[in-house]
């Protein structure tokens, strides 16, 4: 008899009962409660029907299960209890299954990740089926989450606590060739109707089957059960935990503890006591900002949600790219866009400096051909779709332009208007600077209404972020065309407006300025940098100032006119280190860092001469608030005063385009993270210690006097 | 207090790589010291109460409360109990001070305190340390392995190899002085194997004409430890001054690792008449203090205030000290708080070239320099331990 279930099916024939994932209303197999539901029903039938030789997993759709439906676990109101209820389900289900008595065999079709790779490894056979775009892997830590089902406890089970936890922390993906020599899964096949085929074979071939950790005498691999002796590979985990995470995120935490205390568990027991880290992790304000941020809002982001409304249901595509400016930045958008297909202009003064633009493009593919991620044929595809150009009229036909010219406002326009005399009336032209006003430039321009800022950030193929800059008279046509273009590079898009330095240029200044006045105010540099980084900025604001260069900072600040008394002071700086001291930066291998042309960069040792410097002369509490506050009270400035649109644009971009640490959700979220009350507490001393930089705008206080959060 | 050191025996410390002591368990090590006490004194033991030992590796042939186990071996009887402490490097003086509280209390009349580690054969880590594995505990108390701790207390207080290594040199060269001289005589037993022949008379770790140039070939331990290990996050995140972890200790300029064992004879007054003996010192004051966890060796300066303070003394009124040369950064940094002369502290040696048997050293350091003061004929000496986990402990003892 066959049962009908919304999401999950059992089918049974010759014996043998098919559980079949194909979940209703998404586009691949999520467990959500329904699903789970459905699931722990389907598992309930077939480890009663006493006629069945044995059960297969198997998915109708495209992927096998990728996981949690994170929307769901987000959703407000969710109580522990009710959440408790769901993941117990999910991990009895899985449970039941394995000791069903009967041989198990999960079919692999696609991608099983997070509780996909969970659902696989509670079955006894676990067969994938080759595809270039499949994964199987416990990647719930990428998202600040961890394994809920299961998979702390059957990957310590299978490969011992070292790798597990490796393996579990960084999120490892494994394709299907990794996983069978991990042993992660058992057989590869190259067809589906193998797969069925084989899983048919194997049980018919094992009738007794059990998991390795239900035969009797067995062992965790590599540690002796509840006794942890002093060669215990949890003494250096636990430090590579904090090397990774600076203890800021408690998912990594959770995870370890998970494991270590799973050593010495009988399996029932680890697998509750896993769904009890499980539930302290998503119940964490950490794990629901990372989500929220780094997930959900980058997916609303590249769906274009931020497109005018009158183009939020067509999606234009560009047919023709024309980049002017074959330096780094023109040279990663052209390999970008050829990556996914789009015909590429890529113009410059010369033949030659074109071709060095595209050499990019070709060092990459030849890169990747070595170590065997790439054809010979697929890098072909992409390489020629890029023509190196020193001829304005090969960009007749272009729809869209990005300009990525010198950052000088003469030489921008003189580029546009030789531009607009070839191309279409209807193209648009996007400028890929990082500071000048985009209505400035639009000046420049015959059809500003088409005219908009589309700024990368460097490396292009590495960053994942672009800041839309609209100007005074840009149109919403050109708004949709940009968003457009870059979520078909498969990058994500966030809109703003005009201003000096838009938005994150701007925020990223505050960082900056802030570190020299530490170092200004005698704090000892290493402390600095080393509290930037506990608080979980990837690179501290000295090392950060050496990389952009003191000399562009300068440059950068030069061309405003209004600057503060503490942007003077900064600058004096800045300009003393720069001209005085002749250290502008990594490039000349002298900043605040010295560079060896061998070893690992170190802190100029006389700034502390240069500076005065004392390691105690701030708490780290301070010097902490000191650099994050400015970023996120600025991010606020430009939310009030509309150079920012959404919150949500403000964390994508702090997130993606600064390193604002992921776990506080990015400089807006992280108002909220620390509770905006207090927040405006902190700055209010912060102005009365060092300046008004500090001081607060109106519209915040009144939210903190609400206590009014932002999500 | 009320409290006296009757006498004391130790026995040498054997070295770990093919030492003298190795073939002996430490049950049988601690035996041969505890009959030898005995002997030493012609004591009746069926008045010793109990027996305290310290031991830090409590597990295996260690294991089981060894206390009891060498008390019974050595043939102080039925009614001799046994109780084995663990303050980590500091067990053996803990032992004393255990000792000192109990009969100052009333408590008991006679007991004998002392330890014994032998590292050989119980190796450092065996019995596990739940800071350094379970993740919870690891990430929220910042924990490090201690020879990094040295190292990043040297970092930041600006001791440089060099300033270690000539601190190495004086303390091998100042035990090769005492061993010609004969100076540990009064308290040194030999110890005999299963045949009853002598197979150790002396500390076999110090090599009096170790020079600078010697220890500069050595190649520091903890770099690997701390660059793979992932510990240097930890101590970026915890100091974040120290910008790099300047790494200067080597196997020469820490304390050896070596098996040894140590007990002493502590009373209240008036049992001196039963049993025979006269006191040589009074247990004047003891203190514990705890610190910072995570750099970890810094209780020796604060503790030594707090136990001065107790007693009502200043550093003026000490005469020697024994600091131990757990690192030779410890007590280097011990002298320039305190202002404390080298003249005046470990005047024989210490744990670098005499090696540190973690659970009998403390004990050692005690006797050591009460034999010191007799010999120079002085009258008030300051014990002290640096202790994993932040701690410190001290002693000060004056003759009678």
């Amino acid at each position: 008899m066959d049962t009908m279930q919304k999401h999950v099916t059992i089918q049974k024939a010759d014996g043998i009962a098919t559980i079949t994932f194909n979940v209703a209303n998404s586009p691949v197999n999520v467990l959500n409660d329904d699903s789970i539901k459905d699931f722990a029903l389907a598992v309930a039938d077939v480890a009663k029907d006493q006629t069945l030789k044995g059960v297969v997993v198997a998915s109708a759709k495209s992927d096998f299960l990728s996981g949690g439906d994170l929307k769901s676990m987000m959703r407000p109101g969710l109580t522990k209890e009710v959440f408790w209820g769901t993941v117990m389900q999910l991990t009895q289900a899985i449970r039941q299954l394995e000791t069903c008595g009967k041989p198990v065999v999960a079919l692999i079709n696609g991608n099983a990740l997070g509780g996909g790779c969970e659902m696989a490894l509670g079955c006894h056979y676990r067969i994938m089926l080759q595809r270039a775009d499949s994964r199987i892997g416990l990647v719930e830590c990428s998202i600040g989450l961890m394994p809920g089902a299961g998979g702390t406890q059957r990957f310590l089970r299978l490969f011992g606590p070292q790798k597990a936890v490796e393996y579990i922390t960084l999120s490892k993906k494994f394709t299907a060739d990794e996983a069978l020599k991990d042993g992660l899964v058992h057989q590869i096949v190259n067809t589906p109707e193998e797969l069925v085929q084989v899983a048919k074979k194997w049980i018919l071939d094992n009738p007794q089957a059990i998991q390795p950790w239900d035969k009797k005498g067995y062992r965790v691999p590599g540690a002796p059960i509840g006794k942890l002796g002093a060669n215990d590979p949890f003494f250096f985990l636990n430090a590579h935990a904090r090397k990774n995470s600076h203890g800021n995120y408690p998912n990594i935490t959770n995870v370890l503890e998970a494991i270590y205390n799973g050593v010495a568990l009988p399996i029932e027991k680890a697998l509750e006591l896993e769904a009890k880290y499980f539930m302290n992790t998503l119940f964490s304000k950490e794990a629901a900002n990372i989500i929220r941020s780094t997930f959900l809002n980058v997916g609303e982001a590249q769906k274009g949600v931020a497109k005018p409304a009158a183009f939020l249901k067509q999606k234009s595509e560009t047919k023709k790219l024309g980049i002017l400016g074959a330096g780094m930045m023109g040279a990663g958008v052209a390999y970008v866009a050829a990556k996914v297909g789009i015909p590429t202009v890529l113009k410059d003064v010369t033949k030659e400096a074109a071709q060095k633009g595209k050499d990019y493009s070709v060092k990459i593919e030849e890169s990747k051909i070595a170590k065997k991620k790439t054809t010979r044929e697929k890098a072909d595809a992409i390489l020629s779709k890029i023509t190196p150009s020193d001829s304005v009229q090969d960009l007749a036909g272009c729809d869209l332009i990005i300009e990525a010219v010198f950052e000088s406002e003469k030489l921008k326009n003189q580029v546009t208007k030789e531009t607009e005399s070839v191309i279409a009336a209807d193209a648009f032209f996007g400028s890929n600077t990082s500071t000048i006003p985009i209505s400035d430039l639009a000046k420049g321009s015959v059809r500003p209404k088409n005219f908009i800022g589309i700024h990368f950030f460097s490396p292009v193929d590495k960053m994942p972020l672009v800041e839309i800059i609209v100007g005074k008279e840009t149109g919403d046509a050109a708004i949709a065309k940009a968003i457009d273009f870059v979520t078909q590079i498969k990058k994500v898009p966030i809109v703003v407006n005009d201003g000096r330095g838009f938005f994150t240029s701007r925020v990223f200044g505050q960082y900056v300025y802030e570190g020299v006045a530490l170092l200004q105010d005698g704090v000892h540099p290493a402390v600095i940098e080393n509290v930037a980084k506990k608080a979980g900025m990837p690179v501290g604001p000295l090392a950060v100032t050496d990389e952009v260069n003191l000399k562009l900072v300068l440059h950068t600040a030069s061309e405003k006119k209004d600057l503060t008394e503490f942007e003077k002071k900064i600058i004096a700086t800045i300009d003393k280190m720069a001209n005085q001291l002749n250290r502008p930066g990594k490039k000349e291998g002298a900043g605040f860092y010295e560079y060896p042309t061998t070893g690992k960069k170190y802190l100029w040792p006389e700034l502390n001469k240069h500076f005065a410097c004392k390691i105690d002369q701030l708490s780290h509490e301070v010097i902490q608030q000191r650099l994050l506050h400015t970023m996120a009270l600025d991010t606020y400035r430009c939310l009030d005063t509309k150079v920012l649109r959404t919150p949500q644009d403000g964390d994508l971009g702090s997130i993606l385009g600064l390193g604002f640490p992921p776990y506080t959700g990015g400089a807006i979220s992280y108002i909220d993270y620390i509770g905006v009350d207090r927040f405006v507490e902190q700055c209010d001393a912060l102005a009365k210690q060092f300046g008004d930089r500090f001081a607060v705008p109106d519209s915040l206080r009144a939210r903190a006097k609400d206590k009014k959060k932002f999500y | 207090m009320n409290a006296y050191i009757y006498d004391h025996v130790r026995s040498p410390r054997g070295k770990r790589k093919g030492g003298a002591l190795m073939e002996l368990s430490p049950s049988m090590l601690a035996t041969a010291v505890l009959k030898g006490l005995q002997q030493k004194s012609n004591l009746d033991t069926s008045k010793v109460e109990d027996v305290i030992l310290g031991c830090v590796m409590q597990t295996g042939e260690q294991g089981g409360n060894i206390a009891k186990t060498v008390a019974q071996q050595a043939g102080y009887g039925d009614r001799v109990s046994g109780v084995t402490l663990n303050r980590f490097c500091a067990s053996g003086l803990e032992a004393v001070n255990h000792a000192a509280a109990y009969i100052n209390a009333g408590y008991a009349d006679l007991l004998v305190a002392g330890g014994v580690e032998s590292m050989s054969r119980v190796e450092m880590g065996a019995d596990g340390m739940a800071v350094a594995i379970q993740p919870r505990l690891a990430m929220d108390n910042y924990f490090i392995p201690q020879g990094i701790s040295a190292d990043v207390i040297a970092t930041k207080y600006g001791y440089s190899r060099k300033d270690l290594d000539t601190f190495a040199v004086e303390s091998h060269r100042r035990a090769g002085v005492a061993q010609k001289e004969d100076r540990f005589k009064n308290s040194l037993l030999p110890i005999k194997d299963v045949v009853g022949n002598v197979i150790c008379t002396k500390d076999e770790h110090a090599r009096p004409l170790t020079t600078l140039e010697d220890l500069a070939k050595l190649p520091t331990s903890f770099d690997m430890m701390a660059e793979m290990g992932g510990f240097n996050a930890v101590v970026y995140d915890k100091y974040p001054e120290v910008e790099k972890i300047n790494h200067v200790h080597h196997p020469g300029n820490s304390s050896g690792i070596v098996d040894g064992a140590g007990a002493m004879l502590i009373g209240n007054k008036e049992i001196g008449v039963a049993i025979g003996l006269k006191p040589r010192a009074v247990i004047k004051a003891v203190a514990i203090y705890s610190t910072d966890p995570t750099i970890m060796l810094e209780g020796p300066v604060p503790v030594t205030r707090l136990v001065l303070k107790k007693a009502g003394m200043k550093v003026s009124d000490i005469d020697l000290f024994e600091v131990n040369e757990a690192f030779a950064v410890v007590p280097l940094r011990f002298m320039e708080q305190l202002n404390v002369s080298h003249d005046q502290l470990n005047v024989n040696g210490g744990a670098i070239a005499l090696g540190h048997p973690l659970g009998a050293t403390g004990c050692m350091i005690v006797g050591t320099l009460l034999d010191e003061l007799e010999r120079r004929n002085k009258q008030v000496g300051l014990a002290t331990l640096c202790i994993g986990g932040g701690m410190g402990v001290a002693t000060i003892i004056e003759r009678v």
